[in-house]
């Protein structure tokens, strides 16, 4: 067998090749799937607003979480701080930001957690009580699911930051997790509004 | 000519295959601990063909049953177990893992990449995958324990509510399904962001988007598709699995909830899953038609924008599954005129397959047969569609037979001949042997009579009012011989089935040597060896136009001339 006898290489390629970063295709792939499973979601509560046989009522339990809010749409601020503290190499900034980021996300998941006890030990709604109980925990908790992930997640990072293994050449990676986190404060805003606002 | 240049210097090892190998316990291991996607493709397509078997067995049976009038061979509970797991099985652990299969295989070599874009996700999501399949089929043990073994999941594979709920259906079983189809979601949307992220990241120097071969753009549609279609249903089958645990309401109308938004949710999910599982059928014959025609794909634009066209009108088709169920006209004509419309771009596929065989030099292989007949197939297929489609013709005949013998035209007509094809096509390739030909036109023949005997003349008691699901009938009333036949044509399908199974492990021992590119066709992965060595491509191709293997063997008269 004669080899090489026709280069493998032929034609011009001699502008430059780029492609895609294959960690932000496939994140913003996972995105678009998770946000048809939470579109299902939403689908099931607005379709089920009002048809609940059997009271509580969503006016008569839930209130407004502004705060809850403000420092979950926080977060998504101080997040893209800690990624442009990372570009630059400024470690010791980077880690208070992101710091910052899971202890808004925990405040959130508290106060998420604070609203659970309340409707469920006060109010006596858990998720088998009536349609709008079903719908609201679900909605609710799988929204918080994704949370407690991305908590997980922004922690192992932190983790890295502090013992010093994080570095400036990991910000593509980073930025990565970070879509995740701003994806999961958008669909917060899905929630509230469609919770809290056209809901209640 | 293209032979003695194949494969291309410099892009493999040398070594031989034996030095390679270990004793028999690290060669299993090496399967259960590798992210080679191509052995991982290979795992999907034996699971695949593990599930087509189980799943045949289970379509047998039902036809014994069926084909005479009060037969007792199978009890009421057992039937609507069968053809529950039939369904299931079918769509969940044949479909979709051969498509995921052939996909993982073929895609990076075709773009001349190395593997996958992410391995290591590849091998959880096969792992995810094959998980799924061993918890639904466990459920013939573990649905109400051991004193009630045999108790499958019998809701049928669309599992309307309110029978999913505990209250009308006890016992586990339809938790294992339930559970079963969201641990293999996960493993498939995990295949489809890999497939996405490998296409568009992966591809070699040169390989634009729109020099991709057809086979790559239509697996990327489909993970795309994959991605909107499956993420529903799992949304669906968590609600079922609160409703279930947790005393959720989602489908309890007694509550005030809505069994018709379970049919909302699952045909969100079931009618594009019919074009995910049928678009890679369409990418095998993109591929197997224009090298055994000698030509060139005609249309390749149009073939591209029918494909996508194709994934995104199949997004809102859904509710012509539901006309019975009674909607307001409005939707009614919505939806008559979107499935409708699903119509124009599978058209321009079909004449543009006819196109490409128009004045070429047709070679009429084993993977050109099946290509053929599907192309048939799936236009008869598609007239009885556009039949259902239309809201009063449906209102007669949902539910019916006729129904069954449509999807069954479909899915057997498309899938079940491309990928036969696409074996006999890519075999060599996976094992560097080729297929046996005449066993293969024996499949071949016998395989299309008995898919005509069963599934042609399947439309005659639909039209004469049989309805679907039912486990036995009364004699007399018309639909006697037709079952009859449709039954022996089930049974012609098996034994052409049996002589596949056979052909694919007598071949592997003892076919003849393939070397690395049998068919003289034009896209990467015939330039590599036949299989593949674990690294694919020693050097990276460089590609500049669609056919870069023809640019390689006619140096002289270059495709990229043309672009």
């Amino acid at each position: 067998m004669s080899t090489s006898t026709i280069p493998l290489a032929h034609g011009a390629a001699d502008h430059d090749w780029v492609l895609p970063d294959r960690g932000t295709v496939a994140m913003l792939s996972l995105i678009v799937a998770e946000t048809a499973i939470f579109g299902i979601f939403v689908v099931a509560y607005v379709y089920y607003i009002g048809k609940s046989i059997s009271g509580p009522l969503p006016r008569q339990v839930l209130e407004l979480p502004i705060f809850n809010t403000v420092c979950l749409l926080s977060s998504s601020l101080t997040i893209w701080m800690a990624e442009r503290a990372l570009k630059k190499g400024a470690m010791g900034s980077f880690s208070l930001w992101w710091a910052l980021t899971v202890i808004l996300g925990g405040i959130f998941l508290g106060g998420t957690a604070r609203e659970w006890k309340k409707l469920i030990y006060h109010d006596g709604l858990t998720i088998s009580t009536n349609l709008f109980g079903t719908t609201f925990y679900s909605l609710v908790g799988l929204h918080a699911s994704h949370v407690i992930v991305g908590l997980t997640m922004l922690s192992i990072v932190l983790i890295f930051a502090l013992t010093g293994k994080l570095k400036s050449e990991h910000s593509r990676q980073v930025e990565v997790l970070s879509l995740y986190w701003h994806f999961v404060d958008a669909v917060w805003v899905a929630v509230f509004t469609v919770v809290y606002i056209i809901g209640r | 000519m293209a032979d003695s240049t194949l494969p291309i210097g410099g892009a493999i090892d040398l070594t031989p295959q034996s030095e390679v190998y270990g004793t028999w316990l690290e060669q299993v291991h090496d399967w259960v601990v590798t992210a080679d996607h191509k052995k991982i493709g290979l795992m999907y397509m034996a699971y695949a063909l593990i599930f087509l078997l189980v799943g045949g067995v289970e379509a047998i049976l039902l036809r014994i049953q069926l084909a005479v009038p009060h037969n007792n061979f199978l009890s009421p509970e057992v039937f609507n177990r069968i053809f529950t797991m039939h369904g299931t099985t079918m769509v969940f652990l044949m479909g979709m893992p051969l498509i995921i299969g052939f996909g993982n295989y073929l895609v990076p070599l075709m773009i001349g990449a190395r593997d996958m874009a992410f391995p290591r996700l590849n091998a959880f999501s096969f792992w995810m995958t094959s998980l799924g399949g061993l918890f639904l089929y466990y459920s013939f043990i573990g649905g109400v324990g051991l004193q009630g073994a045999g108790s499958a999941p019998d809701v049928t594979w669309w599992a309307y509510a309110p029978l999913t709920e505990r209250a009308f259906s006890r016992g586990h079983s339809t938790d294992y399904w339930a559970l079963a189809l969201i641990i293999s979601g996960f493993g498939t949307i995990g295949a489809a962001v890999n497939i996405i992220a490998t296409t568009l990241c992966m591809r070699c120097k040169g390989m634009t988007l729109f020099r991709m071969p057809l086979l790559v753009w239509l697996n990327l549609v489909v993970a795309g598709m994959i991605l909107i279609t499956i993420s529903p249903l799992t949304a669906a089958q968590i609600m079922l699995v609160i409703d279930r645990y947790l005393g959720g309401h989602f489908f309890d109308s007694q509550a005030g909830g809505s069994p018709v938004v379970w049919n909302h949710f699952f045909w969100i999910f079931g009618h594009p899953e019919v074009y995910v599982l049928v678009l890679p059928a369409f990418a095998i014959a993109n591929e197997i038609i224009p090298v055994f025609s000698r030509k060139a794909i005609f249309g390749y634009p149009a073939m591209v924008a029918a494909s996508v066209g194709i994934g995104l009108i199949s997004l809102s088709v859904w509710a012509h599954h539901m006309f019975t169920v009674g909607m307001n006209s409005a939707s009614n004509a919505f939806f008559v005129l979107s499935t409708g419309m699903v119509g124009v771009p599978t058209g321009i596929k079909i004449f543009n397959w006819l196109a490409t065989m128009w004045g070429g030099k047709i070679r009429f292989a084993t993977p050109m047969l099946f290509c053929n007949a599907f192309l048939i197939q799936f236009l008869f297929a598609g007239l009885t569609g556009i039949m259902l489609s239309v809201a009063p013709w449906n209102w007669q005949l949902h539910n019916s037979y006729f129904v069954v013998a449509h999807f069954h035209y479909v899915l057997v007509g498309a899938i079940v001949f491309c990928f036969p094809g696409g074996f006999y096509y890519w075999y060599p390739k996976m094992t560097g042997r080729m297929l046996d030909e005449r066993l293969g036109k024996w499949h071949f023949w016998l395989f299309v009579v008995g898919f005509h005997m069963t599934f042609d003349f399947m439309h005659v008691p639909g039209l004469l009012g049989m309805p679907r699901s039912i486990y036995t009938y009364e004699p007399g009333r018309g639909w006697d011989g037709w079952n009859m036949i449709v039954s022996i044509g089930g049974a012609v399908q098996a034994v052409a089935t049996l002589i596949f199974v056979y052909n694919l492990v007598h071949s592997y021992f003892k076919g003849a040597e393939a070397g690395p590119d049998p068919w003289d066709a034009w896209t990467l992965e015939w330039t590599t060896t036949s299989p593949p060595p674990a690294y694919n491509f020693a050097s990276e191709p460089v590609v500049s136009s669609r056919r870069p293997l023809w640019d390689l063997k006619h140096p002289e008269d270059p495709d990229s001339r043309y672009e």
